[in-house]
């Protein structure tokens, strides 16, 4: 029995391996656990055997508004931006081929929150379906002029994050000062301001939040895993993956899109969520290996559980607070960062 | 290296020079603002003291604001030469280190937790973060074949610095803590501060800059090189630790009265090197006069960028330290 499992016609071709399709599955198991548990916990406890019932509608009870209007959107939140951060992560990853950066680090989310901040300060008539579409321009604003300071003769992986770490605390910077200068800014403005800003998914709705940003991830997902194998290929070298018949700039100026549009469209919902684009992708790497056709569906669904259980602890921890899941995100990615600057410690 | 001044006497009157302008940084710092005040009466508020309102202006909020703004500057601007001297990395800074965000952080949880209170308390716990948080980041930056490499330094202080600064947003939610006092320990400030602030730090802060300065001698044999310096027989580790003391003493201090402000100590170390070279000698003396120039002087433009509104001082510096940080990064970090 052969290890592999291909899935090809002429449209695209897709190669797993029989341990990965093994992964894919327990994690969706594990997902679907954690969902449930998410939604039964809170201020007002409600069993996994009730939750079960209500979802599928065939239990009658009081706590059937709670959860359709309350904790579902806020579940399938966290699942649509945890998976979408560490897609996002996993492809820049790959493109820079430095383990150690991701979205958040190197500015393009700092970028994404800036977009969503100005839209919120001077858009605010304009419909809140164009919220994603803004956070997503600031990400590829960002990207763009990450990108440009750090050009000379060629981008090499170590400036791009140098100066996209020093981008990242000045875009920080004007977005507080926006913030602050802004002609409404009474403190409760202020206050959900920075809560946004270190992520949060409190109090999400459907159609404000989960409508708006479910178009993005059905189209960017499949793209993403389509576009996996010209990663492989890249991470052999731009010499060696020129040579074996791959456009390789065009390729990454694509991969490198699909990432920034991800990193983007989390951030406008979920607000600029540290880590997860960092921690995923590696914990995907030890699950499936190097393949990137393995990484990318592995590391979406580790990315939403990590933010699932994250916003779980947000929420219930402090009853009746809710904590921004970002501080808790920091509080597990911070320690595990550290502990892959350790392995990485001799270069790659 | 080429270098805008070259002779000392060249030196010495570019620093006065300096002085010069601190005064007219403090003077004006004074004067400008939401209420303006004529020179005249900082004088009259502090010969003929009458109580008035503006005598009470001057005293209670816009001196200390002054003070502290000049000695935050001042720090943060030595405690950055230093670091890049030892560290041998041009982007070396207490706030991309994530010093100052430890130290805030170390301040935050105490207050919140442990019902810290008094502003002796709150300037050991800056120190005390400030210390960690560069043991950790020195340590982490070093670990590996390379040694200190420009990269692995600055991500691991990035990432620390998102670490404390979610982990101290977390704790003063939790805590129920104003606006105002989380935008302090998120930014930086020099507003509203009292005077009581400036005395339970200054002193600190006065001993550590004597001491670099003292330490300027030492400073030159080492960035030789760790072998040169051993070879002309320097004790290269008693160096490197009174330097990191006096790094987390100004580090720490200044953290304590303005919060956590970024990139004057990348900002002022770069400019000064420019003016007078390599020396620090001059260095260190430079670097306290113009840092605190230019903390006072962001200070004072802060209050005009959206008049009447102020933005925090932290902001300012953020943007304004942008360009330099590109430029190095772009050189590749290397002294």
């Amino acid at each position: 029995m052969s290890k592999l499992v291909t899935i090809r016609n002429r449209m695209f071709s897709f190669q797993l391996e029989r341990r990965t399709v093994m992964v894919i599955l327990m994690l969706l198991l594990a997902n679907l656990a954690a969902i449930v548990v998410c939604v039964g916990l809170g201020s007002k406890t409600i069993s996994p055997a009730n939750v079960i019932r209500i979802l599928f509608g065939t239990l009658d009870s009081p706590d059937t508004m709670i959860i359709e209007s309350l904790r579902m959107p806020r579940v399938i939140i966290a699942v649509m931006v945890g998976s979408a951060l560490a897609v996002s992560g996993a492809l820049l990853q790959g493109i820079v081929r430095n383990p150690l950066t991701s979205p958040d680090i190197i500015g393009i989310s700092g970028g994404a929150s800036l977009g969503t901040v100005i839209f919120i300060l001077y858009f605010s008539h304009v419909s809140i379906r164009y919220m994603p579409l803004s956070a997503i321009l600031g990400a590829f604003a960002a990207a763009f002029l990450i990108y440009l300071f750090a050009y000379r003769k060629g981008v090499t992986p170590l400036r791009l994050v140098l100066i996209g770490i020093g981008m990242a605390t000045a875009i920080t910077a004007v977005t507080y000062m926006l913030i602050l200068t802004s002609s409404f800014t009474p403190t409760a403005v202020a206050v959900k301001a920075f809560t946004f800003m270190t992520g949060s998914i409190y109090g999400v709705s459907w159609v404000r939040d989960v409508y708006t940003l479910l178009p993005w991830i059905v189209v960017l997902f499949p793209v993403a895993i389509l576009y996996a194998r010209h990663l492989n290929v890249q991470e052999l070298g731009d010499e060696v993956a020129t040579s074996v018949g791959s456009s390789v700039q065009i390729k990454r100026t694509i991969l490198l899109v699909i990432s920034v549009a991800l990193a983007g469209a989390a951030v406008s919902i979920g607000g600029a969520i540290n880590f997860i684009g960092l921690m995923a992708p590696h914990i995907a790497r030890k699950l499936v290996g190097p393949s990137y056709g393995g990484v990318i569906p592995v590391s979406g669904l580790i990315g939403s559980l990590v933010l699932l259980l994250s916003d779980l602890v947000a929420r219930i921890a402090f009853l009746p607070l809710d904590i921004p899941a970002g501080v808790f995100t920091a509080a597990i990615g911070a320690p595990f960062f550290i502990y892959l600057l350790y392995r990485h410690r001799n270069g790659s | 290296m080429k270098t805008l001044l070259e002779t000392s006497s060249q030196k010495a009157v570019g620093l006065f020079v300096g002085l010069l302008l601190f005064a007219v940084g403090i003077v004006s710092s004074i004067v400008f603002g939401v209420a303006d005040i004529s020179w005249r009466t900082i004088w009259d508020s502090y010969v003929r003291f009458d109580g008035s309102q503006e005598h009470l202006i001057i005293q209670t909020a816009r001196m200390p604001r002054a003070l502290i703004a000049a000695a935050a500057g001042a720090s943060l601007a030595v405690a950055g030469s230093l670091m890049q001297g030892i560290t041998r990395n041009q982007l070396a800074s207490p706030s991309l280190f994530g010093i100052n965000a430890g130290a805030a952080f170390f301040i935050v949880t105490g207050s919140a937790f442990f019902g810290v209170s008094g502003l002796s308390a709150f300037a050991t716990l800056a120190f005390v973060g400030a210390a960690f948080t560069a043991t950790l980041v020195y340590t982490l930056g070093s670990i590996g074949n390379d040694g200190l490499t420009p990269l692995k330094v600055t991500l691991a202080g990035a990432a620390l610095t998102a670490f404390f600064s979610s982990l101290s947003l977390g704790v003063l939610l939790t805590s129920g803590q104003t606006f105002d006092q989380v935008l302090y320990w998120f930014v930086g400030s020099v507003a509203g501060r009292d005077l009581n602030i400036f005395t339970a730090a200054a002193p600190y802060i006065g001993i550590a800059l004597v001491g670099a300065f003292l330490l300027a001698r030492h400073m030159n044999v080492l960035t030789l090189g760790e072998d040169v310096a051993v070879g002309l027989g320097q004790k290269t580790i008693y160096i490197k630790l009174a330097a990191g003391v006096i790094i987390v003493l100004l580090a720490g201090g200044s953290v304590s009265m303005a919060g956590p402000i970024a990139f004057v100590g990348i900002i002022v170390p770069h400019l000064m090197r420019y003016l007078v070279g390599l020396d620090y000698r001059w260095v260190i003396p430079y670097c306290a006069v113009y840092g605190a120039i230019l903390l006072l002087a962001a200070d004072v433009g802060s209050r005009y960028i959206s008049f009447p509104k102020e933005v925090p001082v932290g902001i300012m510096t953020a943007v304004i330290g942008v360009p330099f940080f590109v430029f190095i990064a772009r050189r590749g970090g290397r002294s």
